[in-house]
C-alpha cells in the first residue's frame, strides 16, 4: 500500500464530493479572510491617527489651561499670554497662536451641519497645523485687528453646506450670526477616529465677540523654529508663564509637546488596537468553530465508508493517511484562498478606513484554520478508524 | 486437518446491566475446508451477530474461535485487517458499497489495501465483475446500480481477492428471485472451486444450495440439517 494511492483515495475523496469539500473551503476561506481583514482595518485606523498626528509637525508645543491646586486661584489663558510667549525672552518661539474653541451650528439656506470643531485663532494657527487651502484665502491678521466676520471651513462643512457649489464668497450663518466664507481647506482625509475636516476656523476676536466671549483661551499652540529648538523653547515658555501667573508649585496651565501628545494619542490607539484584536480573537474562534463543524459533519457523514474500508482489510494506517491527507489539502487550498481574499479585500477602503495588512495576522489565520482544520479533520477519522467494522458500519 | 471455522462456546453480549442482551449463548459449530453452510433462525436469534464475528468484524464478549486451527483472540488489529483483506469475503445484506464511486473502483478496493500493481488490480477487478456479470456496468456509481446489480458488485468485491471464506449475510433478502438465482449462481460456482461459503437465509430455497443448514435458536446451535 503505497503513500500514492492513499493520496489517490483522498482527492477522489474530495472530487466526489464537490459540494461539501466547496462548502469547507468556504468556510475556512471566510473564516481566514475575515480575521486579516479585520487586523488590517484595525491596523489601518491606527495608523492613519498616528499620521495625522505626526503631520502637525514635531516642532509644536500646546498650552490649555488646567485646574490650580486647592487654595489658589488660577489664571486663565490670556491673548496677552500668548503675545508675551513671542519675544526677546524666547528667542527658540517662532509662532504663538491663542485658540478658542465652540460648539457651533451652521446653516445656509435651508441646510444645517453641526460643525465638529469650530476654532477662532490668528493665521499662523494654518502653518502650525499644516492647514493648506484650496478656494479661495485665508483669513488675514487685518481680519482678526478689525473682528471681522470672515470664515475658511474644511472640506466637509462645504460638502454639507454647498453640495456642488463654490462657497467662496458666500455668507452662512454660525449660531445664527452670518460669517462670510473667505476660503475653504484642503482635505486632510479622516484620522479613523473624528473628521479632520470637519471644522471651521474664523479670526481669533470674531469668534470671542460671536461665540465664546472673553474667559480663558482653549489653548495657546506654540511654534518653536526648529524640532531641535522645542526643549529650549519650552523652557522659555515655562518661565514667562511662570512670571505672568505669579506660579511657585503647581502650575495652572499645562504644556504637552508634539512627542507627549503622540504618546498619549499612541497610548489610545493601542487601546484601539488590543479592542480589534480581540474581535480578531473572537472571528477567529467563531471562525474555527466553523471549520471544526463541518469537518466534524464531513466525517461523521463518513463513517460508514470507513466501516466499509476496513471492513475490506483497510489497515488503521491507511485510513489515517487518507483523512489526514483529505484535511490537509482542504485546510491549505480553503487558507490560502481565505489568504488572497483578505489581501485583495484590504485594497478597499473599508468604512472610510484605508486597511494596511499586518503580515502577521495573515500568518495566524492561516495556521490556526489549517491546525483546525487538520485536528478536526483527522482527529474524529482517527477515533472512527479504531472502531471495529461493524461499530462504524452500524453508525448513523 | 484442522477445520477452516472452529467456534467453541461462542457468547456475545450486547450493552450491560439491565438493558444488555445476550445474542450468543455458548454457540458451537464447525465449518470444514470447501464446505457449503447455511444458517438459519428466526430475525433476532443471533444469525449476523456470528456471521459478523466469523469474519472478523466484530469481537466476541466470550468463548473461541479459531481461524484455520490458530484462536483469533490473540490477533492484533493489523492481522485482523489481513485476515479481513486476504481470507476473507464478505457480502452485506445491504451491499455496503462505497457511495459515488464507480462499480470497478468499489471492486479494486480490496486490491488496493493488498498492494496489488495498478494494471494488474484492474484486471482481476475486471475478471470479477465479468464472473457477476455485470462487465458493461463497471463505470456505474452505486446508485445508479438496480439493487441486484449492486449486491453483485458487492460479490464481486468479496470474491476478487480470491478469499479461501465467503460469507454472506443474507445475499438474497433484497433481490427479486431473478436476480437471487444468479447470485446463488455465483455463490454454487465459488464453492464448487472450493471455497468456503456460509451463507445467512430465511428462504428454504436458498438453504438448499447449501450442503447442511444450521438452525440457530436464542444464540445457540440448535439442530443440523443435511
Ligand atoms: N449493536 C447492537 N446493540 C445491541 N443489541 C444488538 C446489536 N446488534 C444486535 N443486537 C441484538 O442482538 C440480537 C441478535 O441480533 P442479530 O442481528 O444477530 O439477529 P439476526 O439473527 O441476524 O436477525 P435477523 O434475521 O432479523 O437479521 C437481537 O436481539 C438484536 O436486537
Ligand atoms: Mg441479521
Amino acid at each position: 500500500m503505497r503513500i500514492f494511492e492513499i493520496a489517490a483515495f483522498a482527492v477522489r475523496g474530495l472530487t466526489a464530493n464537490k459540494m461539501r469539500s466547496g462548502l469547507t473551503t468556504l468556510g475556512i476561506l471566510i473564516g481566514v479572510a475575515s480575521v486579516i481583514l479585520l487586523i488590517a482595518v484595525g491596523n489601518g485606523a491606527s495608523s492613519a491617527v498616528q499620521q495625522s498626528i505626526a503631520g502637525l509637525g514635531t516642532n509644536i508645543l500646546t498650552i490649555s489651561p488646567q485646574r490650580a491646586q486647592p487654595g489658589t486661584t488660577a489664571k486663565p489663558l490670556t491673548t496677552a499670554d500668548a503675545a508675551a510667549l513671542v519675544g526677546a525672552d524666547s528667542p527658540d518661539v517662532k509662532y504663538a497662536s491663542p485658540v478658542v474653541s465652540a460648539q457651533a451650528t451652521a446653516g445656509y439656506g435651508d441646510t444645517t451641519h453641526d460643525i465638529g470643531q469650530f476654532i477662532g485663532s490668528d493665521p499662523r494657527y494654518f502653518d502650525t497645523t499644516n492647514s493648506a487651502v484650496a478656494q479661495g484665502n485665508l483669513f488675514s491678521d487685518n481680519d482678526v485687528q478689525q473682528a471681522r466676520k470672515v470664515v475658511v471651513i474644511g472640506a466637509t462643512v462645504a460638502a454639507e453646506l454647498f453640495p456642488g457649489s463654490d462657497p467662496v464668497g458666500k455668507s452662512m450663518l454660525v449660531n445664527n450670526i452670518p460669517f462670510t466664507v473667505v476660503g475653504v481647506l484642503a482635505a486632510k482625509g479622516s484620522s479613523g477616529l473624528q473628521d479632520g475636516d470637519d471644522l471651521a476656523v474664523a479670526p481669533l476676536t470674531t469668534t470671542q465677540n460671536a461665540l465664546t466671549g472673553y474667559g480663558s483661551l482653549t489653548q495657546i499652540v506654540v511654534q518653536a523654529r526648529s524640532a531641535d529648538a522645542l526643549p529650549n523653547a519650552q523652557a522659555q515658555v515655562t518661565t514667562i508663564l511662570n512670571g505672568r501667573h505669579k506660579i511657585t508649585g503647581t502650575a495652572d496651565y499645562r504644556i504637552l509637546s508634539q512627542d507627549q501628545l503622540l504618546t498619549a494619542r499612541t497610548a489610545t490607539t493601542e487601546t484601539f488596537t488590543v479592542l480589534l484584536a480581540s474581535v480578531a480573537a473572537i472571528s477567529l474562534l467563531v471562525g474555527g468553530i466553523g471549520i471544526t463543524n463541518i469537518m466534524l459533519v464531513t466525517v461523521t457523514e463518513r463513517i460508514r465508508e470507513i466501516g466499509i474500508r476496513k471492513a475490506v482489510g483497510a489497515p488503521r494506517s491507511s485510513i489515517l493517511g487518507q483523512f489526514l491527507i483529505e484535511a490537509t489539502l482542504l485546510s491549505l487550498f480553503g487558507g490560502a484562498l481565505g489568504v488572497a481574499a483578505g489581501m485583495i479585500g484590504s485594497q478597499f477602503t473599508i468604512a472610510g478606513i484605508q486597511p494596511v495588512l499586518v503580515p502577521s495576522s495573515v500568518l495566524l489565520a492561516f495556521a490556526v484554520s489549517a491546525l483546525i482544520g487538520l485536528f478536526f479533520g483527522s482527529y474524529p477519522a482517527s477515533r472512527a478508524a479504531k472502531l471495529r467494522p461493524i461499530e462504524a458500519l452500524r453508525h448513523e | 486437518m484442522s477445520p477452516v471455522i472452529e467456534v467453541r462456546d461462542l457468547r456475545k453480549t450486547y450493552g450491560s446491566g439491565d438493558t444488555a442482551v445476550h445474542a450468543l449463548r455458548g454457540l458451537d459449530l464447525t465449518v470444514e475446508k470447501g464446505e457449503y453452510i447455511a444458517i438459519m433462525g428466526a430475525s433476532g436469534s443471533g444469525k449476523s451477530t456470528l456471521l459478523n464475528i466469523l469474519g472478523c468484524l466484530d469481537v466476541p464478549s466470550g468463548g473461541k474461535y479459531l481461524l484455520d486451527g490458530i484462536d483469533t483472540g490473540e490477533f492484533d488489529e493489523e492481522q485482523f485487517s489481513l485476515l479481513r483483506n486476504r481470507k476473507i469475503g464478505f457480502v452485506f445484506q445491504s451491499f455496503n458499497l462505497v457511495p459515488r464511486t464507480t462499480a470497478l473502483a468499489n471492486v479494486e478496493l480490496p486490491l488496493v489495501y493488498a498492494g496489488v500493481r495498478r494494471a494488474q488490480r484492474r484486471e482481476r477487478a475486471l475478471a470479477a465483475l465479468d464472473l457477476v456479470g455485470l462487465k458493461d456496468r463497471t463505470h456505474h456509481r452505486p446508485n445508479e446500480l438496480s439493487g441486484g446489480q449492486q449486491q453483485r458488485v458487492a460479490i464481486a468485491r468479496a470474491l476478487v481477492t480470491s478469499p479461501a471464506i465467503v460469507l454472506a449475510d443474507e445475499p438474497t433478502g433484497n433481490l427479486d428471485t431473478d436476480s437471487s438465482r444468479e447470485v446463488l449462481g455465483i455463490l454454487d460456482r465459488l464453492n464448487a472451486s472450493g471455497r468456503t461459503v456460509v451463507l445467512i437465509t430465511h428462504e428454504d430455497e436458498v438453504a438448499a444450495h447449501a450442503m447442511r443448514t444450521v438452525r440457530v435458536v436464542d444464540g445457540r446451535v440448535a439442530g443440523v440439517l443435511v
